[in-house]
């Protein structure tokens, strides 16, 4: 078995910029989304097409994505939004 | 020795080399990701996998593994003191350096990384394995800790009235406190934003697209044009003490600087603690 179709594409997500890689092992697909700023994994999917392998990576990365607070101002630590 | 795509050195291999040598004798892969199900998706054919957040740690403490449980987890993965230990993994090496670092800790002579790591193996098209292979155990002894590459919080605390150089290697949001750590990833803190002084450099800036290292020349800019030079002592950090192990091994040993230190307790353990002085942004 090889890896094959490797894809590697940047895009948005509700602000934040992300890194999505996909291929294919065999009769799976592998995506694994990271965030393009701190390069680190945090979600994934596979399935037996691309469409559909990143399309689970990605609701799942919305989902995170959702869940991470961002604190936008220097006093914003000590009074959350 | 085929190295990757740096200047010539005895700690980088390239996918062709492991492509050529995986299964040499005297020669052992080891794959270390962030997402601990991929190695079993499809590996490097013969590695080995280690889980970083039970076989790379004191599950009980939180440390780096203990002496005989890295002899023991160096005998089951057929690794003797001789063995040369090719790592790689996901993230573009972040927990292969990471073990890279400890293996040093622990006097390993012959560990190199595989340029490019997960990711350039799978872009090339390579041949993955989804079994996890037989190995023979082997003897091995570890000397005693070499805790000279570790900066511990007292050295950290020190290390802001003197002055050395600390290199935060987080992203920028976390730099600046916009994220307490990245989205996913669970251990976390009080408070945002870096020890004061410390200069901002991501890890991944010293990597190309595809997960290899920059050249020498770029690194050496990279560093030295934010006035990391070999010089003076460095003591790098990061959330966790991966990444930093990431730019721990740019600096010691792409770059050759002479004192270069792991703070593997980092902001998780700085943006816990009660009083320390906090920069931002």
């Amino acid at each position: 078995m090889q890896a094959q179709d490797f894809t590697r594409r940047t895009l948005e997500l509700v602000g934040w910029s992300l890194l999505v890689e996909t291929y294919r092992a065999g009769a799976t697909y592998y995506t694994t989304v990271s965030s393009a700023d701190a390069g680190a994994r945090f979600a994934r999917g596979e399935a037996a097409s691309r469409e559909e392998s990143e399309r689970i990576a990605l609701e799942k990365a919305e989902k995170w994505l959702g869940q991470t607070r961002r604190f936008p101002g220097s006093d914003a630590v000590k009074k959350p939004q | 020795m085929v190295t990757g795509t740096t200047s010539a050195s005895d700690v980088l291999v390239s996918t062709d080399w492991v492509a050529q040598h995986a299964r040499d004798a005297g020669v052992r892969i080891v794959e270390v990701d962030v997402d601990t199900t991929a190695f079993g998706q499809g590996h490097v054919p013969g590695a080995v996998g280690w889980n970083w957040s039970t076989e790379l740690c004191d599950t009980l403490v939180r440390d780096i593994i203990p002496k005989a449980k890295f002899e023991a987890l160096m005998s089951r993965s057929g690794i003797g003191n001789d063995t040369t230990v090719v790592l790689y993994g996901d993230n573009n090496n972040w927990f292969a350096a990471w073990a890279f670092w400890q293996m040093k800790i622990y006097g390993h002579r012959d560990v190199r990384i595989m340029d490019g790591g997960r990711k350039k193996w799978l872009s090339d098209s390579r041949d993955l394995e989804t079994a996890t292979p037989s190995v023979a155990p082997a003897t091995y002894h570890a000397p005693a800790p070499d805790m000279s590459i570790r900066a511990f919080l007292p050295e950290v605390q020190d290390a802001l009235k003197k002055g050395t150089p600390l290199v935060d290697v987080r992203s920028p949001q976390e730099f600046t406190g916009e994220i307490l750590a990245p989205p996913g990833l669970p251990e976390t803190c009080q408070r945002g934003g870096h020890i004061p002084g410390a200069k901002s450099i991501p890890w991944g800036k010293a990597c190309n697209e595809d997960g290899t290292f920059k050249s020498t020349a770029e690194l050496q800019q990279l560093y030295g044009g934010a006035g990391v030079t070999p010089d003076k002592a460095v003591i790098a950090y990061c959330r966790i003490g991966e990444r930093s192990s990431h730019t721990w091994f740019v600096l010691k040993h792409l770059l050759a600087y002479p004192d270069v230190k792991n703070y593997d307790g980092s902001w998780t353990e700085w943006g816990n603690l009660v009083g320390a002085p906090v920069e931002k942004p």
